[in-house]
Parts: C-alpha cells; structure tokens; sequence
C-alpha cells in the first residue's frame, strides 16, 4: 500500500459528452468531487448542468467520456443504479407525498423490513432520528409531511438521500424555494454533512449563495467547462463574467427616485381566492409616478390574489383601486390596459403567452384590435411584421424570425416578448411579477436595466417578487406582505436591511415590531403613507 | 433552446398516412367480404377492384365529379362546424342535432314558402336554416361559458333532444296528409333541384362561400385572433383583455351556423322533411375537421375526399360486388388513426411533433374547467 499516492477523489467525472439532435448538451465535461467538499456547479439555464446531473444519476447517457466512483470506472445504468453506488439527489421539485408521514416518505422504495411482509417501523424511526441529530436537525418522523414547511420538506429530501447511505449528494438549486432564513439553516446543514466525509454537488445560479457556501465553484458555459474557481480567488462579478461570457453590470445603475403624483391607491383591498378565502385582507398602499414599490413576501401570502384584483383579472370583494385617480375597481381588463396598465404576469407561460402562436402574434396580443395592427374587423399583418420585427432588434429578442411560435424560445426570450409588449407603450403603472423568476444572469440584468429605464420615465412600478435580493436591488420602497396583510412599509435602498424584512417576510414581525411602531419606516415624505402599516398589521 | 416549428408538409403527413392505413385495413375487411359475397371465396386483388370503381364512381365522369362536390358539401359545412370550434378549443360534438335544428326549420320556412318565387324561397329557407342551427350551437356555448357544464356532454345530450322533439313534431303538429309515412308537406320552390342535368345544387354556392369566409376569419381578422387565442390559452386570453366567455357563446353559434346551413340543404335537397331524419353528416364532421387538421384549407380537401367516397361507393357495389357501408368502416378507421396519432407515428417511425398543441389535445382538455371573463 503506498503512502504517497493520495487518494483518489470520490467522483471523476472526465470528457462527458452528450449530444441531442441540434444541440451538444455537454462537451467534454470533466468535474472532481473530493471526499467532504462542497462542490458548486454554476451555469445559466440550458448551459448544461441538469444534463450533466442527470447523467450521473443515470437519467442520460452520455456519448463519450467516463464516470470513476473511488477511482474505479463505473456505468449507471438507472436512478436505482445510482443511489445504489451512493448517488443521492435531491430535485428543486420536491418527490414527496403529502399525505404520508416523514418516515412513510423516506422508507418508500427503501424500506425497512422486520419480516417479509411487514415494515419495520420502529427500527426506521430510530434510524431517522438519529441521522437527523447527527446533521443538526431534529424532525419528527410521524409529521405528515404536508403540514410541513418547505424549509423542512428539503430536509426530508435530504435525509431520504442519506437513509439511503448517499455519499454524494447532488442538490438543484436547493434554495430557489426557501426564505433567507430557512436558507441558513439548510446551509449549516450542508456544511455538516460536509465535514462528516459526504460530497455535494450544489447546483445554482446565485452567485452569492455559491460563493458563501461551496469549496469549489466549476463553472459551466453551453456545454463546456469555463473555468474552476475557490471561493477565495473569485467575487460575483467574475464569476458572473465567466457564466455569461461577457461583463455583467450585476447592480443596476439607477439614481434617486423623483416620486411625482400617485398612480395607483388601493385602500382597504380585500380579496378571495378560488377557494372563496380571504386571501388578502384590507391592504392599503400608493404607488406614485417615478418610483418603484417592492412587495416582498413569502409565496402565496396573497400577493396574487392581489396582483390580480389591480390588474382587472379578479374581483375584489372590497375596498377600491384607483389608477391616476380613477376608481378602476370594477373596469375590465381591457379598460384598464387602454388608461395605462401595463402587466408582466408572474406565470408567463400560462398567463403571459399564447406558446403556439408566432412571436410576432404575441407581440400584439394586447394591442392586436386597435390601429396600426387593425383595420375595422382585419388584422393589417404587414403592420404586424414591421412592429414584431422592430421589438426583436429593440429587446434584443433571441430567434431565428419573428414567425416561430413563442415556445420554441428559451425562458429568458419569453420574458423578453413580453417586456417588449407590455414596456412598448405610455405607461402610467406598471405591475411587474416575479419578472426574473427562473432567468438567467444575462437576462435578468437585462429586465431590470428596462424597469429601471421605465421608472425614470416617469411610470409607477408594482414589483411584487419573491426574491428578496431582487426586491432590494430594485424597490424605491418596500412593503413586505405577510398572509394577506402589509405588515411594514420601509424604505428601499440604501437603506433596507436584508435581515429585517427576511424576519418580516417569515412572521409577519408581530413581536418584532411591536414596541418600536417608527424604527422601521423611513425620512417622512419619501413614505407618506407609513401610518397604514399600524392600520394593518 | 430553438425547436423546429411545425411544418406544413409535417401537418400533412399523418393525415395521410392515416387515409393509407384506413385504406390497407379495409382491404383486408373486403378480402373476407368475399367470403359472403356471391362467390364465397377469398379474391386477393377485389380490393384493388373495389377502389378502382370507387374512383371510377367520383373522378370517371362529370356526372360523377357533381355527385362528389354535392356529397362534399354538407360534409365541409359539419367539417367548419367542428373544425371552428376546435380552433376556440371546443369540441362540438352536437352538429347533428344543429344540421336537424337546421334542417327542420328550413322545412318549415320552405313549407310557408312554397309558392314565392325561388329566389327568395330557396335563400330564406337556408337563413332559416343558419338561424336555427346557431340557436342551437348558442345554448351549449352559453352553458360552457357561465355553468362550465362540458360542451361535450350538453351537445349529445341536445342530439338526442333535437332528434326526438323534431321527429315528435313531424309525426303530429306538422305531418301532411296522404302519404304513407310521417313527414312534412314539400318545399315546394324552395326546394334545391339539380343544375344542367347533374346534381349540382345552389346550396353548393352557399358552402363553397363559407370555407374561404372562414379562413379569412379566422386567420385574417381580430375576431379570429381572439378565437384562436381563446382556443390555445384561455388564461392568456383573458390576461390580455380578451372576453373568453364571449368568443365560446359566438363560436358555438357559428359552429352551428355551419351546421344548419348543412342541414337546411340537405333537406332542401331531399325537398321535405321526413320523421326520421337518419343523417350520419354530423358525426362525419368530426372525422372532416380531424382530417384537415381543423384547418379551412384541409376540411375543404377532406370533405370532397369523404364526399367522393360517398359518390363513388354505389358503383363499387355494383361493379365490385362490395357492401357500400366498408365506407363507413374506412372512414372510421381513418379516425382511429388520427386520434391515435402516436400509434401511426410509431408505425412509420415519425418523430413527434416539436410545438404547437394539436387540435386533438382539446378533445380531452378544458374538462370540467371553469371559464372566466
């Protein structure tokens, strides 16, 4: 036995190739995961990191190349494969039931017998137990894993992965899902598992979280592997040149806000989900002309039962919404649209495009029925073409022409239709939700360079995001929702503390806020209507 | 990632292969009609003798050619009644009980008309017809649209109501005395009557209007925008300041529009209307607008490919010796493989399509969804 020779690192993974008709997926990608390292793959979407993933976890073949597990080359035949060499992953959509128990849930395809026939419950229990003190968390195996929080249905992602003796565990993008918080905490467990020997691969496009957290940050561009980087020897500007392969302005350059007249007053709005809750309850704000309002919060604390009451696309059940002075509570959709409601749907393939239709279809959908791309009942299509082709070039529209159908266009172009038709018109508020969710660093750069651009034309902007760096980078102000409620309104950069209005963002700040009703709201004049929030809260 | 768009000829090729397939599996259904046929022995090469007669029977002669557009002109009309609605993402399953509404009330109209001068007959009895038939495409748009009741269900449940109120009316409030079975009093000059010693009817006109009109339509105007869209994505429709609920309530009445007109001509043809109506053109309008692909264009050319069928089948059965109903079975089959889509593209190895949700998609989707706007 030698000595000298160091081990070899628990994954190799070298010249991975993987073609699809069109397109090389990965190309001659190599990557080493050592014993108790974090290892942070970083890459804007279709770059090529899910491919790699699932190559390794058996879901793709690979063309060419070689996987070493110890050393040793291996083929992974399947998901079963993998997890059986110790492979374990943990997808950004979690693979739970609900309904069942944590245990029930972990044992599931690994389960512990105590005969043939029947589970060994107790002995499962144990185990889970004592895996969870092991790596700092302690859960409860009998909770149904529905009344748990996202935070804690990761964890029993995780742990279903080291029920089943992962060494290597692969995350995808881990905290797209979680509040600031509750990232970490995911975090601390992370670098627990690390120093007890496991490797993880930690997939991602924040560049923040990757430098925080990894040992190693590889870093892939189309299919290739652009560069390796320690933590140490790199910062996010660097590390966003090298994903997108040019510079990138990660902050967006924009002076003080000049707040003019209100363009949106909503007052004591109350509306009702599907479902017939009371989804948001009396919510009071103004946005003004010239500046940009963040709503931040935790998904599904109202904010699109909200969105949706003041751009027309759901009744409210009470209080009013006005847009520059008009009560437009009750006005359709297409009436608010033509008095200067411009709207960025948070879901844009359901809500923002019809994906078999052209581009350039899309590109008027809202305008489609009113000169120059109609005349009397006829569609003037030479008008059309001329207008979709002049978007394309203006928004820098990635496509072959503006006939393909809206689909066929990478997530970051589809936002880009939609940027290009709603921003293309004189605007007096314009609602933006979740305008970056699932873009890449090149495109949301792009995004916020244009709402900025918006707002210092003089339009109100609603940003209502779930995103906290983005609602930070952008907000004039901020008011943080909290189940259906403004619970603070606060002043937005410089100023705005991240932490604050995480712990807002997770609990509605009741005990946090109570004795000091002032500390958080800023100079007077910039938030004239800071009293609402004790009104409210 | 850029994914190739759909092509034309793409669109064109399981259609095809679907008609190819339909053709090989009723060869081997009028091989074993041999069997009790006349000779009672199996013939290999009938069904090329069989096909050759059919084609004979529609292509052979003007003659024929006429009885092929006539037999292709009510189904292209049932062929836009189900291929619009697909566009709107609607199944209209219920032109049958529009073609009877249709044809019912152009009786009516024809039998008040019967002596005014053609001119003015023959077209009232059509509008009436269109009429009648958009009524009864409106009630079931209108209880989609504010009740989310299916359009499936409420359509076969009006064919069926159509069909018997109709026959119950014609077995007593309308029925004509002196003739031996159930039916109304004639048309008279509204009747639809051959031109130049063919079959060729005016009707034909009125049809041959409605597939350019719908294509223009459709493809061509912001009403058929918002169709279209209302079709693809409801929510996107509705999001962009559209009226989903509306273009479902229009689409269906002109569905039925189609449909009635359809019906209006076929009894204006027959020049009454009997107490039992057996027409099969509203399920065949299913099979048209499938065929081509819910497209103005393709239910045109799958119209007069059923109609010549129809026209030729006669001939089959006399030079041939074949039953005319194997029509039926190729038409059936046709549709099997075109709703099977997947199991043609897995015979011929075909990949699948990129983009784009087919028309099919909508038969099975929008199920119990609730409308909004």
């Amino acid at each position: 036995m030698s000595v000298a020779q160091p081990p070899p690192p628990l994954l190799q993974m070298s010249g991975i190739t993987k073609r699809y008709p069109g397109v090389i997926a990965n190309n001659k990608i190599s990557l080493d995961v050592k014993a108790g390292e974090i290892h942070a793959l970083l890459g804007e979407n279709g770059a090529g990191k899910t491919t790699l993933m699932n190559i390794l976890f058996g879901l793709a073949r690979p063309d060419e190349g070689e996987i070493l597990l110890d050393g040793k080359p291996v083929q992974i035949a399947d998901p079963a494969d993998a997890i059986s060499r110790g492979i374990g992953m943990v997808h950004q959509h979690f693979m739970l039931i609900p309904v069942l128990t944590v245990a029930e849930n972990i044992l599931l395809g690994a389960e512990t017998m105590a005969n043939a026939v029947f589970l060994d419950r107790r002995e499962a229990r144990r185990r889970i137990i004592e895996l969870g003190k092991r790596f700092g968390f302690e859960i409860d195996p009998d909770a149904k894993v529905e009344t748990l929080s996202v935070g804690w249905q990761q964890r029993v992602e995780i742990l279903k992965a080291l029920y089943r003796q992962a060494r290597i565990l692969v995350l995808d993008e881990p905290t797209a899902v979680l509040t600031p918080q509750e990232t970490v905490e995911v975090f601390a467990v992370l670098r627990r598992l690390a120093a007890e020997g496991h490797s993880i691969i930690f997939i991602s496009h924040k560049l923040y979280e990757v430098l925080e957290i990894a040992d190693r940050i590889t870093v892939i561009r189309r299919g290739e592997v652009v560069g390796t980087r320690q933590p140490t020897e790199t910062n996010e500007d660097d590390l966003a040149a090298l994903m997108v392969g040019r510079e990138v302005l990660l902050a967006v350059e924009r002076g003080t806000s000049h707040p003019a007249e209100p363009v949106l007053t909503v007052e004591n709005l109350k509306v009702k989900s599907d479902r017939g809750q009371e989804e948001v309850r009396g919510v009071s704000f103004t946005v003004r002309a010239g500046e940009i309002l963040g709503i931040a919060g935790v998904a599904g604390n109202g904010q699109d039962e909200l969105v949706e009451a003041i751009t027309g696309l759901r009744r409210s059940s009470g209080g009013t919404v006005q847009l520059a002075g008009q009560d437009i509570t009750s006005w359709d959709v297409r009436k608010r649209r033509e008095h200067g409601l411009g709207y960025v749907p948070g879901d844009r393939q359901k809500y923002g495009l019809v994906l078999g239709f052209p581009i350039s279809d899309n590109l008027v959908l809202t305008q489609y029925y009113h000169r120059p791309f109609a005349r009397g009942v006829q569609r003037a299509d030479a008008a059309i073409e001329k207008w979709a082709q002049d978007k394309i070039k203006e928004f820098d529209i990635r496509t072959p022409s503006w006939s393909v159908p809206a689909g066929t266009l990478s997530g970051g172009n589809q936002q880009k239709v939609i940027m290009a038709r709603e921003l293309s018109r004189e605007l007096k508020l314009l609602v933006l939700d979740q305008p970056t969710r699932g873009l890449d660093v090149g495109s949301i750069e792009f995004i916020h360079k244009q709402a900025v651009h918006k707002r210092d034309g003089n339009t109100g902007i609603l940003l209502v995001s779930a995103e906290l760096d983005e609602i930070l980078e952008l907000s004039d102000r901020i008011a943080v929702m909290y189940r259906g409620e403004i619970v603070a309104l606060l002043e937005g950069r410089p100023k705005a503390n991240k932490e604050e209005i995480g712990l807002l963002m997770a609990t509605g700040g009741r005990a946090h806020t109570e004795g000091s009703p002032n500390d958080t709201s800023g100079p007077s004049g910039a938030t004239p209507d800071t009293s609402i929030r004790r009104e409210t809260a | 990632m850029i994914s190739r768009p759909r092509s034309y000829v793409g669109r064109l090729v399981v259609p095809a292969l679907s008609i190819l397939l339909a053709l090989l599996v009723a060869s081997l259904l009028i091989i074993a009609s041999g069997l009790i046929g006349p000779e009672k022995k199996i013939n290999l090469l009938l069904p090329l003798i069989a096909y050759r007669s059919l084609l004979a029977g529609s292509f052979g002669s003007l003659k024929g050619v006429a009885n092929m557009i006539v037999a292709a002109t009510p189904l292209m009309l049932t062929g836009l009644a189900v291929g619009v609605g697909l566009k709107a993402g609607l199944f209209n399953i219920g032109a049958t009980g529009q073609v009877l509404m249709g044809g019912f009330t152009a009786a009516l109209v024809g039998v008040r008309m019967a002596d005014a001068s053609p001119a003015i007959a023959i077209p009232a009895a059509l509008l009436g017809g269109i009429a009648a038939g958009a009524v009864a495409g409106f009630i079931p748009g209108f209880l989609k649209a504010y009740t989310g009741a299916h359009e499936v269900v409420t359509t076969i449940m009006l064919n069926a109501l159509s069909q018997l109120a109709i026959s119950g009316l014609v077995n007593d409030v309308f029925r004509a005395p002196g003739f031996s079975f159930a039916r109304t009093a004639p048309v008279g000059n509204a009747a639809l009557t051959g031109i130049g010693g063919t079959n060729l009817h005016l009707g034909v006109l009125f049809a041959v209007v409605c597939i350019p009109l719908s294509y223009w339509l459709l493809w061509r105007t912001t009403v058929g925008f918002e169709i279209r869209a209302v079709g693809a994505n409801p929510t996107a429709a509705l999001y962009a300041g559209m009226k989903p609920r509306r273009m479902m309530i229009l689409t269906m009445s002109l569905c039925g529009a189609f449909a009635g007109l359809a019906g209006a001509i076929e009894i204006q043809r027959l020049g009454y209307y009997p107490a039992v109506f057996g027409t099969s053109i509203g399920f065949d309008g299913i099979t048209v607008a499938l065929l081509g692909q819910a497209n103005p264009i393709g239910i045109m050319l799958s119209g007069l490919l059923l109609g010549a069928m129809r026209a030729g089948a006669p001939l089959m059965q006399i030079q041939a010796r074949v039953p005319v109903e194997i029509i039926d079975v190729i038409q059936g089959v046709i549709l099997i493989f075109l709703a099977a889509e997947i199991v043609v593209r897995r015979i011929f190895r075909l990949r699948a399509p990129s983009a784009g949700a087919g028309e099919l998609q909508t038969i099975t989707r929008t199920y119990g969804e609730k409308v909004t706007g």
